[in-house]
């Protein structure tokens, strides 16, 4: 049941900066981290202890709620430091890479030849579970609750996000076996998605259902194509796997090893030369940022891409499920006039003295910079223009702002996840927050009812 | 550059203190502020509330400039200083003499409008403790649009402060409104001081108290929608009408005027086109309806209803305040559906139900105030069953699934 996908309602953001095709290793991280803030709702506990040695794919920690769902350590080496913030709540855990990493071996495994629970208990020992999210909640999933379906988006359409085409060449295998390992986990389909006109490496795997999409933003998101191809229903569960987390599992069959590889676009305007990095999940930004060189001094460097990264400084690390890092001048200045005189220089939906639809090829070079001040919702029919899920998202911010837990279950809060709303976000007159509005209710409901 | 510099530092030694949103007003106003992103996106799109509010009084200057000449314009011309202005570009409608003195009618109504509503925003913002917001620029430019040239500026001081004060602050400032601001003040008036704000005295200025033996006292002219509610005659051409040459409130008149303004909003993506075209069906429709009673011969010449019920149905849209609401004040988004499907149902029913009141109300012929305040306080309905049906349809997917 193929299904060809059609994104009408979305938005473009074209940026300058977008990274060049060439791939090369970054140099070698000398700490590596993992913040769990980065994992939703997960509260860690300690395997091991400060200054303990660890090989590459050996646990770190598990969840507090699901002593099954472990972490591991992207590389080998010292533990240095757990670092704690209020209430004890651990921040960050550090990890002083060797020079050479050595892996834990978790031997090679043909998915094909092993059943539902072997594939389960195989991933939830070498810690690749923490790459399976589900919906609802947008949370690390539960191994516990078999999915109705599996989603894998095959192309990201995002403004300067990882072009997959590209990050994802060469690496069939891995893809295969980690689909095939999936497909055993749920009574539906595993659902790829990817570009048209693309020459993706996941168009042609077996064991799954391919679609194809378009590429207006946000046609990539996961969300989107679960809306358009099986909408979740009250009481289902779908889980989502990110096109690169699919080939760090499919390592775990193929080479029995936990190998949490990135390649990451270093891209925005302010990078010197954007391109492509090699690199390991957790390393310093620092390392390929400068490798690349910035042209200016006051940027803000964000974990992943423009519209939900995390901000974060040149000595902090790649987040857990970041591929991507994007770095984008700040906008912390006045504009003399800036509400009212005619803007050529930046994106905009309307036409009110915006002229950015004028020139729908131009790419932009558009800062942090909030172009205005916070206000109550006024303005109506601009969200609806990009967002194609079948969904009020008026509605449903509202119903998550008064913590109306009927209406945001029936406005199809189980459906969605923040970055669903980041382009109604991005867009919105009054500046609201949409993304941690969604969040926010996600999180109510998850303590509620979940 | 020194200007911004000072203003910084200034903003700093503010922060947090009680004026500081009152300060922040007038930053924002002159600088695009230093604002950055946290969570969530890190780019913004480029408008904001001032740039969508800019818009729309951008689109009122035309219908403002030509109410200051009109109020001149209609006094001249019931004094035989000018002549009947041809076509629009008449130079005997833009001349130096009517603005003048529709400037000095005009001009004092804007002041009033907006130094009395920015202070209660500001007092408001001060107390609460939040920024000022821009819904006010919009309403105050409104307000002197759609009162009777002659009312007493106190009046509309009182007006002022109760239409922000009940219709707008006390649910939580812009935004949280049910009701139009604007219309507000305008039903307020209407209601309280009903002598001031119809009949035929009004609409044309000149409050002369006997300066020349031989003229009246007061200068009176009728709205076309008050010369058919008595079914008397219209003594303009749909040309004037359509012009806008006519006594009527402020800034109401020009169709044509209003046309450009609607242009403004739906080429900018500000105004609803939804609610502007299904607004103009619902007048039409209603209209033809009347027209066919009319042509039934259900009602007689006799009866009080018949000349507006047998005014072309067209025609409704060259009269009155029709055009103006349905283009300026049916699209306030806080007030109005926001669902789009809602948009349709919404401005459908102020066309229609605007015609109505017009028709069986000769008492007060303005029916599309009534109409759209009446459609403000029924939008939310509106909007619960449009959203109701996602909610149905989503709740029937599953029945499908588990059946």
């Amino acid at each position: 049941m193929s299904k060809d996908i059609k994104i009408k309602k979305g938005l473009a953001i074209r940026l300058k900066g977008e990274a060049d095709k060439t791939l090369s290793n970054a140099p070698r991280s000398r700490t590596f981290a993992i913040r769990p803030s980065d994992l939703h709702l997960i509260t860690p506990k300690m395997v091991v202890k400060e200054g303990a040695k660890v090989q590459a794919g050996d646990t770190l920690f598990y969840s507090k709620d699901n002593e099954a769902i472990k972490f591991s350590s992207p590389v080998s080496g010292t533990l240095t430091e757990i670092e704690r913030g209020a209430k004890r709540v651990i921040t960050k855990i550090t990890i002083e890479g060797d020079q050479q990493d050595v892996f834990r071996d978790f031997g090679v495994k043909s998915p094909s030849s092993m059943d539902a629970a072997a594939i389960k208990d195989h991933l939830l020992v070498a810690g690749c579970w923490s790459f399976i999210m589900q919906r609802p909640y947008a949370v690390v999933a539960n191994p516990e609750v078999m999915p109705k379906a599996i989603f894998v988006s095959g192309l990201n359409t995002g403004p300067l996000a990882t072009d997959l085409d590209f990050a994802l060449q060469g690496k069939e295998k891995e893809l295969q076996a980690a689909l095939s390992a999936l497909a055993k986990l749920t009574e539906g389909s595993v659902h790829v998605t990817v570009a048209k006109n693309g020459n993706s490496p996941l168009a042609g795997m077996s064991d799954v259902v391919v679609h194809k999409t378009n590429t207006l933003h946000p046609a990539g998101n996961v969300g989107t194509q679960i809306n358009k191809i099986d909408p979740i229903n009250k009481g289902e569960v779908v889980w989502t796997i990110g096109a690169q987390d699919l080939v760090v599992i499919g390592e775990l069959f193929v080479t029995g090893k936990y190998n949490a590889e990135r390649v990451i676009a270093l891209a925005g305007s302010s990078v010197k030369t954007p391109k492509y990095y090699r690199t390991r999940q957790g390393s310093e930004v620092a390392t390929f940022v400068y490798d690349s060189g910035l042209t200016e001094e006051n940027v803000r460097i964000i974990s992943g891409g423009v519209l939900s990264g995390t901000t974060i400084s040149p000595k902090q690390h790649l987040g857990f499920y970041d591929t991507a890092v994007t770095v984008i001048p700040e906008g912390d200045d006045y504009e003399f006039f800036g509400w009212n005189k005619p803007v050529f220089n930046k994106i905009s939906t309307s036409r009110a003295l915006t002229f950015s639809w004028l020139t729908p090829k131009k790419k932009f070079d558009l800062n942090t910079n909030t172009n205005g001040e916070h206000r109550a919702f006024v303005v109506t029919g601009g969200y609806e223009e990009v967002f194609p899920l079948d969904i009020y998202p008026l509605q449903i911010l509202k119903a998550c702002l008064v913590k109306d837990l009927d209406a945001m279950e029936a406005l199809g809060m189980y459906e969605v996840a923040p970055e669903d709303f980041a382009l109604t976000e991005f867009v919105c007159v009054s500046k609201q927050p949409h993304q941690q509005i969604i969040r926010d209710g996600l999180d109510l409901m998850y303590k509620e009812i979940g | 550059m020194g200007l911004k510099q000072s203003l910084h530092k200034m903003k700093m030694k503010y922060e947090g203190t009680k004026m500081a949103p009152a300060f922040n007003a007038i930053h924002t106003f002159l600088y695009l502020p230093n604002e950055t992103t946290h969570n969530g996106t890190h780019i913004k799109a480029a408008d904001d509330l001032k740039r969508t509010m800019n818009i729309v009084i951008m689109s009122l200057v035309p219908c403002l400039i030509f109410g200051i000449f009109n109020a001149g314009y209609q006094q001249n011309l019931q004094m035989d200083v000018v002549e009947r202005a041809a076509g629009f570009l008449s130079t005997e409608f833009w001349n130096l003499e009517n603005f003048s003195i529709g400037a000095w009618k005009v001009l004092p109504l804007v002041l009033v409008s907006y130094g009395v509503g920015l202070l209660i925003e500001f007092i408001f913002a001060v107390i609460k403790g939040h920024e000022v917001e821009e819904g006010y620029l919009v309403t105050g430019m409104l307000v002197p649009l759609i009162v009777p040239i002659d009312i007493p500026l106190w009046m509309l001081a009182v007006a002022v402060i109760f239409g922000v004060v009940i219709g707008k602050e006390v649910f939580g400032g812009t935004g949280m409104n049910i009701l139009n601001p604007a219309l507000t003040i305008r039903a307020f008036l209407f209601f309280a001081y009903p002598t001031k704000m119809s009949g035929d005295q009004i609409w044309v200025a000149g409050d002369l108290k006997n300066t020349l033996a031989g003229q009246p006292d007061v200068l009176t002219g009728e709205t076309i929608l008050g010369s058919l509610a008595q079914n008397k005659e219209v003594a303009f051409s749909l040309w004037d009408q359509f012009w806008g040459f006519i006594p009527g409130s402020v800034g109401e008149t020009s169709t044509f005027l209003i046309l450009i303004g609607a242009l403004i909003l739906v080429l900018s993506k500000i105004g609803s086109w939804r609610i502007m075209l299904s607004a103009i069906a619902g007048s039409l429709v209603m209209g033809l309806i009347f027209n066919g009673v009319v042509a039934q011969g259900w009602i007689g010449e006799s009866s009080k209803f018949f000349a507006l019920m047998n005014t072309e149905f067209w025609n409704h849209l060259l009269i009155g305040g029709l055009a103006f609401g349905i283009v300026y004040m049916a699209t306030d988004p806080v007030s109005a559906s926001q669902t789009n499907k809602g948009k349709w149902i919404y401005g459908f029913l102020i066309g229609f139900v605007s015609v109505t009141i017009r028709v069986f109300n000769p008492a007060y012929p303005e029916g599309v105030m009534l109409a759209i305040l009446l459609m403000n306080v029924f939008a939310p309905t509106i909007d619960h069953y449009v959203v109701e049906g996602n909610i149905k349809k989503r709740a029937k997917r599953l029945k499908v699934k588990t059946a």
